[in-house]
């Protein structure tokens, strides 16, 4: 059955001996939506991710995920959800066919072969799926990141930032993309970023994050509204150097 | 659950998990020559060397003459060791390089099956590694380590296992201390050579490091080959000696590799890995 709510965050927080990078934050994320990380470097955002995906232990603080506790349901979560970013690669040596069969047998897909060839369809993969990942260009490996993110049809996508150093042209396919699958699997998907049109179009929800702490949060519409600007790079130019308001 | 994707349960050890990292590793090599190479080169070097310096002290030595072939024996057993550490340092230290970790556990694998994994692959690369200087033996110096008969299957059994232990003590190390700690991958198990009894009888040794000699699997299999190749019998007791001592081993590799784990998923290491 699933969960109204996709992800529970309450009082999360994450110390490196005397640095707090993330200081007891809480947010919920409602299944179906999408909804966006956003700060400056060493906002937080990529370790807030870490800990959703139980690759990084929380200090303190409790991560519900698809109605399981992180802690101790790891197991029954993971196969459920999915990851994709650009500083953690897939094997350059492998080719996309032969990295995608080993993250489906990682993720125990039935009927490998066919949702293999559905992704290389989908994603556009076909004209280099059996060419080493290292001799891709960015755009491609992208693409290839973005398959083995989907190889078990995620119910929640976590992203960081997605399109970082694409092209325009590529980084509006990813988003399109992105808002395919979203509408045809009613998946969460959070993710972060930087780049604010991506947001716009993508989010229905957006946190702001500075130095560990949720600083703001709403509709783009109504962060843009409450700091009285025109755009949300403008609100995010506001938090990221501490002007406007935050919200209480 | 509304997915469209049907998946095995999650829960309990997989066989397919661990298949999925022995087939990354197998289309890795596949997919590179130089690897496979490399992986039989030395050994054959080394039993080309050895070849020769045993044919010298047959016709120099009467010891070695009453079993030709015992520093052959000693070469390719010892080399099934380094391999089998190897195996397992090598094929963790292409996923550090690769920064592939945070990709592979935030899949259902578990830590169990991922060292699972890693051992298998280990005997693979071990086979690939000696098995052609174990067959360039025969054509070449007459020697073939299978005239040990039965008893080589525990010999193997117990320096695979002496190997897998010190490669996952050096994996929890690489995954402690970084790039830093990639020498360990190559230089640890020559630290147990001169009192493994490879070459020569543990009793050669000074009398105060021959308890350190019995502290290594590898000394107790060596006493048992020389017994098999100059008196002809099967010594039990070394057997069940390098057996306990192997459990000493693999659980200190274990134990080291699950606590480098947790400390890697406490400092978000599995993150950060790669130069």
């Amino acid at each position: 059955m699933m969960a109204h709510t996709a992800i529970e965050v309450d009082g999360l927080t994450k110390r490196f001996a005397k640095v707090t990078a993330v200081d007891g934050i809480s947010f919920s994320v409602e299944t179906g939506t999408t909804v966006a990380l956003l700060g400056g470097n060493g906002a937080g955002k990529t370790t807030t991710l870490a800990m959703l995906l139980g690759l990084l232990e929380p200090t303190e603080g409790r991560v519900q995920v698809l109605g399981h506790d992180m802690r101790h349901e790891r197991a029954h979560v993971l196969p459920r959800m999915n990851f994709s970013s650009p500083y953690v690669d897939v094997p350059h040596r492998l080719s996309p066919r032969q990295n995608l069969r080993i993250y489906g047998h990682l993720y125990g897909i039935r009927d490998l072969g066919a949702r293999i060839d559905t992704l290389i369809g989908d994603l556009d993969l076909k004209d280099f799926a059996d060419r080493p990942v290292g001799s891709l260009s960015a755009g491609q490996r992208t693409r290839v990141a973005l398959a083995k993110a989907l190889v078990n049809e995620p119910e929640l996508l976590l992203l960081d930032e997605p399109t970082a150093s694409l092209d325009p042209d590529t980084g509006d396919w990813v988003r399109s993309y992105l808002e395919s699958y979203q509408k045809r699997v009613k998946a969460t998907i959070l993710l972060a970023s930087h780049n604010m049109s991506e947001v716009e179009r993508l989010c229905t929800h957006v946190l702001m994050m500075r130095k560990g702490q949720i600083v703001d949060r709403g509709s783009p519409a109504e962060l843009i509204g409450r700091y009285g600007r025109d755009t949300l790079e403008q609100v995010f130019l506001d938090i990221a150097r501490q002007q406007g308001h935050a919200a209480e | 659950m509304t997915m469209a994707v049907r998946q095995k349960s999650p829960v309990g050890l997989s066989f397919g998990r661990i298949n999925a990292i022995v087939l990354r590793h197998y289309y890795l090599l596949k997919g590179s020559w130089a690897r496979i190479i490399e992986l039989a080169y030395w050994p054959a070097m080394q039993m080309i060397i050895w070849g020769f310096t045993t044919q010298f002290f047959i016709s120099h030595s009467s010891w070695v003459a009453q079993a030709t072939g015992v520093l052959l024996a000693a070469v390719l057993l010892w080399d099934i060791v380094f391999r089998a550490q190897l195996g397992i340092t090598v094929s963790f230290l292409e996923e550090h390089w690769s920064r592939n970790l945070a990709n592979l556990f935030v899949t259902p694998l578990k830590a169990t099956e991922f060292a699972l994994g890693l051992m298998a692959m280990s005997v693979i690369r071990t086979a690939i590694g000696v098995g052609p200087a174990v067959l360039l033996a025969i054509p070449l110096y007459h020697f073939s380590i299978f005239d040990l008969g039965l008893p080589l299957i525990a010999f193997f059994t117990c320096l695979m296992i002496m190997g897998w232990g010190i490669g996952l003590a050096v994996c929890g190390l690489i995954l402690r201390f970084g790039s830093g700690a990639e020498s360990f991958a190559w230089a640890t198990v020559f630290g147990f050579a001169p009192i493994s009894g490879i070459y020569y009888p543990v009793s050669t040794l000074p009398g105060w490091l021959q308890p350190a000699a019995w502290m290594t699997p590898a000394a107790y299999v060596f006493e048992g080959m020389r017994a098999v190749m100059y008196e002809h019998v099967f010594r039990w007791d070394l057997l069940i000696g390098a057996l306990i001592v192997d459990a000493v081993y693999i659980a200190i590799g274990i134990a080291l590799f699950f606590v480098a784990f947790r400390w890697a998923r406490r400092h978000g290491k599995l993150l950060q890995q790669g130069e």
